[in-house]
């Protein structure tokens, strides 16, 4: 027989104390009777003797130190998974919201995931392709990396996760379709609803699995949602051999809760409150993606997160950028000059880029051209603060052809509509296009070979040297 | 992990995270090694009250219960040391990493005490000593070939002395076979294995240290020419996220002259240990006709790892890396990233409610770095062969802000300081090192050695460069407000140049398959032509010939990819480009004569 324990000893934010407790194990689910029947679930986070202190799912609203009864319930915290998941729609903790009754559970997996051994990992070398140039072209993303985009307010972040979603691909046919796993935390009920038609219109809902975690569902439930929404994915890519493709918006609204959870522990902060373990929690989400050299399988992440102030400097975009393998920024200024999606490059990056693509991969000239764009779009921001000084008519030719490059790159290569879906040629040929308004000698990034075969002037005079 | 006191009645009071309190017994000492709960989780001693002791766990404690047994093993946290550690990916408390997955798969599970060492491994010993030789610590007592580019020295441990009185025959033994016994002062006789234990946390002897006098060369052009780290010696390169600390580890890892590599991935992610291993075992050393994993032992505590056992990876890396200095090697340690470490230190320290001192870490936070870095060193060690440890360390300071604590606190006790600069690599200028705020306190030490055995005028070159930079610097500022036009022509040739040497010379591009590495007489062959150049060109413009006149050759254009033209090997390309600009420089003169 289980016991049960009657009445609290404390009560503080989200948490609450149970004293007396027998044979409690550390992170163990408990589940909390109020005396109106009410169930509420709760997880132990630390364990002192017989004390137990508990952060309740749903908040502790109408709780009292009288008005419960609590019982183990012997295990950690697990989702019921099936290959029959796939199209369901759940709220932040795993329980359906779309009226179709519960999932029917082939397996029931720990939300907490298991370590992955370094040594059981496969490098990821495979492109996807993503149809979005500026994407496609400089920030590659691979099969089994974690590219988070980093955003503010207001910056189409959330048409272009859509964007990503519809039209990724992969490069090499392998599988048909990616399988989508989507997890909202914080977010408003309006901007769910646009995920949700989104996807609808799209007609991808059947390959996808929804977690909504909205803004005014308990904080304490915002900490597992992505948790809930990655073992899915792990489920879905290691034992259906199906390639996963997981949003995870926001991760800002996640660490704040986590902040809120640990500032009612009375816990040390560091940076902002933010506790000191904020990066060990993060990591354990973020690594949770990947390729497994056992297992057909993977798991790719893009977790949104906005950042506060714009400031990339805040400690959850700073210690996000230290753990996923690149960023992918939008910027304020290009979103007000009109350009979708608003992405600067220069602060952007792809870690996984170099080896999933060129020769064998996308194309022998797409390493060169990446890196040159970077180059030469760094130097026509050197050339505009001088423009400003000295006036844009003083520039000497070169330096004017670099501003006419500037802003071609940002009107035609980054620019581009919601739903257009340019292939990897199209975009070289777009990137081509843009070089050749630079002198040939300013490419000093790009191999002689490959200028001999791509550069091919448009007025015949850098062709005979 | 043999000798376990079973009696216990040591408990679990209370878990919180990675830290547990055990109540029931206080029969435990500082940093000895536990095991935790029905799984027997490994864990440490990290603090004794009267009543309480508290443990931090190497594990995952989810699960734990109270009143569950901790059982004491009477050792310190240790490190198993002898052949098989190269080549080897282990964990913080260097569990084989390789083995674990084949034995329980993709994921790491729980508990699962293995060996670090393969005891059923047999090796080819042959043994150095005999029957009455009379020994002490340190003295080699057999060789093993442990891979094809590392012999492994068999050692006396740290304080041992006494008369050989039984020697094995060569052949071949596993590593816990006694291969020589020896008697002590008191009669004792203490068999020899091919295998000894250390405590991670205690530096390995030694029996004097050395002066610095030579560099570890990298192959990477900034840091041989600018800032030369000396074996033995220590580096810090701090820098925001994607500024480029782990290329540049990479980097050192495979190029720098090196007998042994010991990588730490300390709190980093994944795959780049999954790429340093399929990386290094693909890239064989021309010289030797081996892999690079051959001389490299990889300690992989990824930042999803449990916190506790990043915290040792640190120690258990150092250990290694004093070990194979004690054979007499040139080790060189990379720790990516110390803040990872500092991290968890701060992690830990929150859990035991230890007052913090800045942004929540530990007071003690300097007295570790202090500790880990001077591990670090140039040494006589006790069997009298030379050997050294240099330490290279990432730091990773949040919001990239170098006032952090660990910055400041590491600029303490390091002699090399490569600043990353989030400009240069948000502009793909690789590697990202500014050249203006980094600095290395060898120089001066290591101009004897650049001066005997590259070349006199090295140094020479190197000043001239560093204050050619310096002199761009302030004249960017100058032009920023009020545009070039207003410069002198000399002003204007110190541009070109300075452009020729950050683009020409300072990148390096890691992915680049002939420009990765650049051995350092070829080095000075180039900062010679460039420097040549610019002297040419100071006198042309001393002839009152414009600078508009000069940059109208292709001269300046051709030596900003003056690496690749060197890069590529063709013979005799230092003459060639020597003749360019001489032609270059009797062009022009010639021209101007004439007009006058
Ligand atoms: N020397 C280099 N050559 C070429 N690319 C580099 C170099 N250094 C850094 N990079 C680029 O910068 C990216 C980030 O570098 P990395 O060392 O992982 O940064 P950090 O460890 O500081 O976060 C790499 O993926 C690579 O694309
Ligand atoms: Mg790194």
């Amino acid at each position: 027989m289980q016991l049960e324990y009657i009445g609290l000893q404390k009560i503080n934010g989200p948490l609450v104390v149970l004293e007396g407790v027998k044979r409690a194990h550390y992170e163990e689910v408990v589940e909390i009777t109020m005396d109106n029947h009410e169930k509420r679930m709760g997880r132990i986070i630390e364990l002192i003797g017989d004390t137990a202190v508990i952060e309740v799912f749903k908040g502790t609203a109408g709780i009292s130190l009288k008005n419960t009864t609590t019982k183990l319930t012997g295990h950690s915290l697990e989702i019921a998974l099936s290959k029959e998941i796939l199209g369901r729609i759940f709220d932040g903790r795993a329980r359906p919201i779309d009226g179709l009754g519960s999932v029917y559970p082939e397996a029931k997996w720990d939300i907490n995931g298991s370590i992955i051994n370094p040594i059981g990992r496969e490098y990821p070398r495979h492109y996807i392709q993503t149809g979005i140039s500026v994407i496609d072209g400089l920030i590659s993303l691979i099969k089994g990396q974690k590219l988070p985009i980093f955003s503010a307010e207001g910056l189409a972040h959330h048409a272009l996760a859509v964007q990503i979603v519809h039209q990724a691909k992969l490069a090499k046919q392998e599988g048909t379709h990616f399988a989508v796993v989507f997890a909202a935390m914080g977010v408003t009920h309006d901007v769910a609803a646009y995920f949700r038609n989104s996807f609808e219109k799209s007609g991808i809902l059947d390959r996808m699995v929804m977690f909504l975690n909205t803004a005014n569902d308990p904080v304490v439930e915002r900490i597992v949602t992505p948790r809930y929404a990655l073992t899915t994915a792990e489920y879905l890519a290691f034992e259906h051999d199906m390639q996963v493709l997981v949003i995870l918006t926001d991760m800002t609204s996640y660490a704040e809760a986590l902040r809120e959870i640990s500032s009612s522990k009375g816990e040390i902060p560091s940076k902002k409150g933010f506790p000191g373990y904020l990066y060990s929690d993060l990591a354990s989400i973020y690594e949770r993606s990947g390729m497994l050299k056992q297992k057909k399988g993977s798991v790719t992440q893009i977790p949104i997160l906005t950042m506060p102030n714009d400031d990339i400097t805040h400690p959850i975009p700073d210690l996000t950028g230290y753990i996923t393998e690149g960023q992918i920024v939008l910027d304020k200024k290009l979103h007000q000059k009109g350009i979708y999606p608003p992405i600067n490059i220069r602060p952007s990056l792809s870690r996984l880029m170099k080896d999933g693509i060129g020769e064998g991969f996308t194309r022998e000239d797409h390493p060169d051209v990446a890196n040159q764009l970077f180059v030469s779009y760094a130097d026509v921001q050197q050339i505009q603060a001088l423009a400003e000084v000295i006036g844009e008519d003083a520039l000497s030719e070169t330096a004017k052809s670099y501003m006419a490059f500037g802003k071609a790159f940002e009107q035609e290569l980054v620019m581009q509509h919601e739903d257009e879906n340019r292939t990897l040629m199209e975009t070289l040929d777009i990137a081509w296009k843009l070089l050749r308004l630079l002198p040939r000698e300013e490419l000093d990034r790009i191999d002689k070979l490959l200028l001999d075969k791509y550069y091919i002037a448009h007025k015949g005079e850098t062709q005979n040297e | 992990m043999n000798s376990v006191q079973e009696v216990s009645k040591a408990y679990i009071y209370s878990i919180n995270g990675p830290v547990i309190h055990v109540k029931g017994s206080s029969d435990f000492h500082m940093n000895e090694m536990v095991f935790v709960g029905k799984e027997k989780l490994l864990g440490e001693v990290v603090s004794i009250d009267y009543d309480t002791t508290i443990v931090q766990v190497y594990e995952v404690t989810t699960g734990l219960m109270v009143g569950e047994p901790v059982i004491a093993t009477g050792k310190n946290l240790s490190v198993y040391l002898g052949p098989g550690i190269m080549g080897k990916v282990f964990d913080g408390i260097q569990r084989p990493l390789d083995y674990m997955e084949q034995k329980s798969g993709t994921f790491i599970t729980r508990g699962l005490n293995m060996e670090a060492l393969n005891p059923d491994k047999k090796w080819d010993v042959h043994m150095t000593v005999k029957e009455g030789d009379s020994l002490h610590g340190g003295n080699v007592i057999a060789t093993v070939q442990e891979t094809a580019l590392i012999i492994h020295k068999v050692m006396v441990p740290p304080g041992v002395f006494g008369e050989v009185i039984e020697v094995v025959q060569d052949g071949s033994y596993k590593i816990h076979q006694t291969i020589v016994k020896i008697r002590d002062k008191k009669d004792t006789i203490l068999p020899l294995k091919l295998v000894q234990q250390w405590p991670v946390r205690l530096p390995r002897p030694y029996n004097n240290r050395q002066m610095v006098t030579r560099p570890l060369v990298t192959g990477q052009r900034i840091i041989d020419t600018f800032f030369p780290i000396a074996k033995g010696g220590t580096a810090a390169i701090p820098g925001g996220f994607g500024t480029g600390k782990t290329m540049i580890h990479h980097q050192l890892a495979k190029w720098s002259d090196s007998d042994i590599i010991v990588y730490i991935g300390c709190g980093e992610r994944g795959n780049e240990i999954t790429e340093v291993l399929e990386e290094f075992s693909k890239l064989i050393d021309p010289k030797l006709g081996s892999s690079l994993m051959d001389r490299t032992v990889i300690i992989a505590n990824t930042s999803n790892m449990p916190v506790a056992s990043r915290e040792a990876s640190i120690y258990t890396g150092i250990a290694i890396a004093e070990y194979y200095r004690d054979m007499g090697y040139h080790v060189a340690l990379m720790a990516d990233s110390t803040s990872c470490w500092a991290e968890a230190l701060r992690e830990i320290s929150g859990r035991l409610e230890e007052m913090p001192a800045e942004e929540g870490f530990p007071a003690y936070l300097p007295s570790r770095l202090a500790q880990f870095y001077e591990r670090a060193g140039y040494v006589t060690n006790l069997n009298d062969t030379e050997g050294s440890i240099s330490i290279i360390g990432a730091v990773s300071p949040q919001g990239g802000d170098f006032s952090e604590p660990v910055t400041q606190n590491t600029k303490r006790f390091i002699r090399c300081f490569w600043v990353l600069e989030r400009e240069l690599a948000y502009s793909r200028h690789y590697p990202a090192i500014d050249w203006l705020g980094s600095y290395s306190e060898y120089s001066e030490v290591l101009r004897k050695w650049y001066g005997e055995q590259i070349d006199k005028r090295f140094y020479e070159y190197r000043t001239a460069f560093i204050t050619l930079l310096q002199q761009e610097s302030k004249l960017m500022e100058m032009v920023k407000l009020i545009g070039e036009e207003v410069l002198a022509d000399e002003q204007k040739l110190i541009l070109q140049i300075a452009k020729v040497i950050r683009i020409g010379f300072l990148q390096q591009d890691a992915y680049h398959k002939r420009d990765t590495y650049m051995p350092i007489t070829k080095q000075y062959k180039m900062m010679e032509v460039i420097y040549y150049l610019y002297e040419k060109a100071q006198k042309l413009i001393a002839k009152n010939i414009p600078i508009s006149v000069l940059l109208k050759s292709l001269i300046f254009k051709e030596m900003l990819s003056i690496k690749y033209i060197v890069g590529s090997g063709r013979e005799g390309i230092f003459e060639e480009l020597h003749k360019k600009i001489d032609d270059f420089y009797d062009e022009l003169y010639k021209a101007y004569e004439d007009m006058e």
